[in-house]
């Protein structure tokens, strides 16, 4: 379960500036500002160690992590919303009412969560089984267009979700355990609990004979084609964990927030700011990418107060895009992940220009 | 003359073929006749601008062999230059000849190219041409285009916010066409401007000495380099094609919708990577001829499903391209 | 001066070396073979001459200049052409534009010396408008001889000219690389017919795991029992 922390000039400004911008929003909000950031940087770990999997050990360029995102939360919403109350004009046909039903110690929670995470691993395992045995460029295009589509489907057919008025009595977990005013401390225990069983999920996993096949199609795919292994399966199963996970993460989305509805699931706060959160942290290592998630998450809340054009969000999306492109080129590996993956290969791709 | 052509086609002429062809042509008139005409007809002219689109996309794809994610906000960017230049640079006029548009729209449109190559030759001296000189993976190209597409679209909503706008305008009455057809006259411009650019790139492939370096460098890069065939140049000429077009394609993407918007570029991306993929990765006439498909698709389904899925409808056909011919329409097997 | 002269050369893709040190030498006018096993690095060997591959430590020299470090752009303006073993033909353009991007270099007029190919190669003549994409991999061989000619080359260097092609193939191909040869042209060859090809050439080479292990002249290597064995099929 250990990390490779590299303790180099990165991690240890990382870490600073993790603890100063703690520090600068406690004193900014307060502890609700700061369990506020903290439940928002857990989630979004969840999600970059989703993507970890994909990208970081896989090699899978998904650029449709909003469409996860939006699957994840919508699913745990309808199963776990009560059904549509005539008097409230809602269009939405169906509500899983899961908290009234299974209410017992709220068993509905995990329920809901797993349930999410299982539809976007079925999506996944459909867009995979076409993309994944063609270049790795389609995929990107393929999650980019289920992103899209999602978002199109719980716009138009008001009858799933509602429309754009979304979905929003989206029950409280255990609820009934504390005043609502300390409720984001129980959520934020909750966040962390499901982020800590998912990272060591991810590592077990990793290190297992299983992960191990995948580091050598990262490495090698040719030669651990050539010797037997079924690089496709491995690949597809891959891209369906990530998606499990990224499932789990828009479901504690929607059970935080307690709303959704289709423009929540902005390209830039969906897909975007999690690929800078993994590139920043260091993909191909999860701690990197809880690290990451809690860094970028920091640096976006923390910029809220700057003055000027400097919080204007379109500048922000700006320096997002920015963030991407320097990592890359400057230090690909991130502040503590594999350089390897990133920068070449053995052969330089037949047909890359000079 | 007759074996000329078929030896560009797709498949070779056995009778089998010749029957199936004849099915489909049969097919499309059937489907023809059913469809509103007026559909279609739109559907011919968002195929055109996606061609513009597309056909930079797929030189780029072919010769510098990575997805330019960012090939949408190229188009959004020579929109908004137009924009730009109409608004406060060039002199106010609207209405010209038949057109909705004044005639500052002809000195802007090729302001706007040079300026959108520009940005395309800048981005590729500071950023691709480093990666590709490291030799990384082209999905790691990919994601820095992402990058790079981020970027672009959130310094067109710093500059012009995020809210729609719209070129100097005077309304004009549409054109009556048979079969109860009715176009803008916006659209005649559209049409011809897209011929006169495909059929300029046409010669430019066939006929010059670096348009036949670009089809050799697509084909096989390092074939190339021991012919002689400067490939840095090359990539250059890519660039410069791909992004011209594409801020073309951004421009009369506004003109045809009468509106920009920041996020105009990369709502378009899906349909020209199906575009793309549909005609064939690398072949310019394929993405046309894709682009033409995927317009009229597109299109022609509003007759049945909601208006909003048109994207969706691009998105289809690519699944399923990618099910049923991976390689494209035109696709050699490798 | 020897036309081509290869010192010590250590070269490889990325952090793999492949040639740990290797050395020939070709003067004008000559066939030189280079023979060995799979892997042995004479793919490598050429490539590195022609300057695809960028060789750690050695030198190549040509005509006496030194190319070690210039780019295929340049050293194809030289007059050393390559035909690689596979992917040699541009499959989208046709034919007479394959020729044509053989000839890309040449600041002249190239239409005599595409007349002489084309009466050379009379079946690529006759279907000269057709995709290369569309040919069979014979006339794919020939063609990607026929474009290496158009250069008007000094040094040809060749990889695997008759590989994967029928043995009635195989002969015509060495029959036009011998024809080739005595207008003069110099040519470095990589083969597995070992023997066909050790049969037209003045000198050979035996290269493996990169690293040169035996030189002599092309006959007394075909009756050399050791490399019979080893690489001519007994």
């Amino acid at each position: 379960m250990r990390a490779k922390i590299r303790p180099d000039w990165a991690s240890i400004g990382a870490l600073t500036l993790v603890l100063g911008l703690a520090l600068y929003l406690f004193l900014h909000g307060g502890a609700g500002g700061l369990t506020d950031y903290a439940i928002f940087a857990g989630i979004y770990a969840v999600f970059t160690l989703g993507l970890n999997v994909h990208w970081g050990f896989t090699g899978l360029f998904n650029i449709g992590i909003a469409g996860f995102f939006a699957l994840g939360a919508y699913t745990a919403a309808l199963l776990t919303t009560p059904p549509p109350d005539p008097l409230m004009f809602e269009d939405f046909k169906f509500g899983g009412d899961l908290a009234v039903r299974l209410g017992h110690l709220d068993l509905w929670f995990p329920v809901a969560l797993l349930a999410a995470g299982a539809i976007c691993g079925l999506v996944a395992l459909f867009l995979g089984f076409i993309t994944l045995r063609l270049r790795e460029d389609y995929l990107a295009i393929a999650t980019l267009g289920i992103a899209e589509s999602v978002r199109l489907l719980f716009l138009n057919e008001r009858w799933l979700g509602n429309g754009s008025k979304g979905l929003y009595r989206i029950p409280k977990f255990l609820g009934d355990l504390v005043s609502p005013e300390n409720y984001d401390y129980l959520y934020l225990v909750v966040v962390v609990v499901v982020l800590v069983i998912l990272y060591i999920a991810v590592e077990r996993v990793i290190k297992s004979p299983w992960g191990r096949v995948l580091k050598a199609i990262r490495e090698d795919e040719v030669t651990t084609a050539a010797s037997g292994k079924n690089v496709f399966s491995f690949k597809l199963q891959s891209f369906i964990l990530g998606a499990f996970i990224m499932g789990i993460g828009g479901a504690l989305y929607a059970h935080n927030v307690r709303f959704v509805d289709p423009s929540t699931f902005d390209p830039l706060l969906a897909t975007f700011i999690i690929w800078a959160m993994l590139m920043l942290g260091g993909s191909g290592n999860n701690m990197g990418a809880i690290l990451g998630a809690f860094v970028v998450w920091g640096i976006w809340t923390g910029t809220q107060h700057l003055p000027g054009f400097l919080s204007d969000p379109n500048f922000r999306f700006v320096m997002v895009g920015l963030l991407i492109v320097g990592v890359i080129l400057l230090r690909p590996g991130g502040i503590l992940g594999e350089r390897r993956r990133v920068s070449g290969q053995i052969e330089p791709p037949r047909g890359a220009a000079p | 003359m007759l074996e000329q052509i078929t030896h560009c086609l797709p498949l070779r002429l056995t009778a089998r073929n010749v029957v199936l062809a004849g099915l489909l042509v049969l097919l499309v008139l059937a489907l023809l006749s059913v469809v509103k005409m007026e559909l279609v007809v739109n559907g011919l002219f968002l195929g055109a601008i996606l061609a513009l689109g597309a056909i930079g996309l797929t030189l780029v794809y072919g010769i510098l062999k990575f997805a330019h994610i960012a090939h949408g906000d190229f188009m959004t960017w020579g929109a908004y230059i137009v924009f730009f230049l109409l608004g406060s640079v060039l002199p106010h006029s609207t209405g010209f000849g038949p057109f909705t548009f004044g005639y500052s729209l002809f000195i802007a449109l090729p302001l706007t190219m040079m300026a959108v190559v520009a940005t395309a030759i800048i981005l590729d001296k500071a950023i691709y041409q480093r990666l590709r000189r490291r030799a990384v993976n082209t999905v790691v190209i990919a994601m820095t285009s992402l990058g790079v597409a981020i970027a672009l679209r959130g310094l067109v909503q710093v500059i012009w916010g995020g809210g729609t706008e719209q070129y100097p305008r005077l309304s004009k009455p549409f054109y009556q066409l048979p079969m109860g057809v009715k176009i803008p006259p916006d659209w005649i411009f559209i049409g011809a401007l897209t011929l006169i650019l495909v059929l300029a790139l046409y010669q430019f492939l066939t006929r010059t000495k670096m348009g036949k370096a670009m089809r050799a460098t697509s084909d096989n890069l390092e074939l190339a380099r021991v012919s002689g065939i400067n490939t840095e140049r090359v990539v250059w000429w890519t660039w410069a094609i791909g992004a011209a077009l594409a801020a073309t394609a951004g421009v009369l993407l506004a003109v045809f919708q009468a509106q920009l918007f920041p996020v105009m570029g990369w709502k378009i991306l899906i349909p020209l990577f199906a575009a793309v993929i549909l005609g064939s990765i690398g072949n310019p006439y394929g993405a046309l001829a894709g682009a033409l498909i995927i317009g009229v698709a597109a299109e022609v389904s509003t007759q049945w499903i909601t208006p909003a899925y048109k994207p969706a409808i691009a998105f289809a056909i690519m699944i399923v391209t990618l099910l049923l011919r991976p390689r494209g329409l035109f696709g050699v097997r490798d | 001066m020897s036309l081509l002269e290869v010192n010590g050369v250590v070269a490889g893709y990325g952090e793999t070396e492949i040639l740990h040190g290797v050395s020939i030498v070709l003067e004008k006018g000559e066939i030189v073979t280079v023979i060995g096993p799979n892997g042995s690095g004479k793919s490598t060997l050429l490539k590195t001459i022609v300057g695809l591959v960028q060789p750690k430590k050695g030198q190549v020299s040509f005509q006496g200049d030194d190319i070690t470090s210039m780019a295929p752009e340049s050293i194809v303006r030289k007059g050393i052409c390559y035909v690689p073993q596979s992917s040699n033909v541009f499959p989208s353009l046709s034919i007479h534009e394959n020729l044509e991007m053989g000839a890309f270099v040449r600041t002249d007029d190239f239409r005599p010396r595409l007349a002489e190919v084309y009466g050379l190669f009379p079946d690529l003549a006759e279907r000269r408008r057709e995709m290369a994409g569309r040919l069979s991999g014979g006339q794919r061989q020939m063609l990607a001889l026929a474009r290496g000619l158009m250069l008007d080359p000094v040094l040809m260097l060749l990889d695997e000219p008759s590989a994967g092609l029928a043995p009635k193939m195989v002969a015509s191909v060495l029959e036009k690389i011998l024809w080739i040869n005595s207008t003069g042209v110099a040519i470095l060859l990589v083969e597995q017919n070992a023997r066909e090809a050790l049969k037209l050439s003045s000198r050979g080479y035996v290269l493996a795991s990169g690293q040169n292990q035996l030189e002599d002249r092309g006959q007394d290597l075909l009756e050399n029992p050791e490399i019979a064995r080893l690489y001519l099929g007994g």
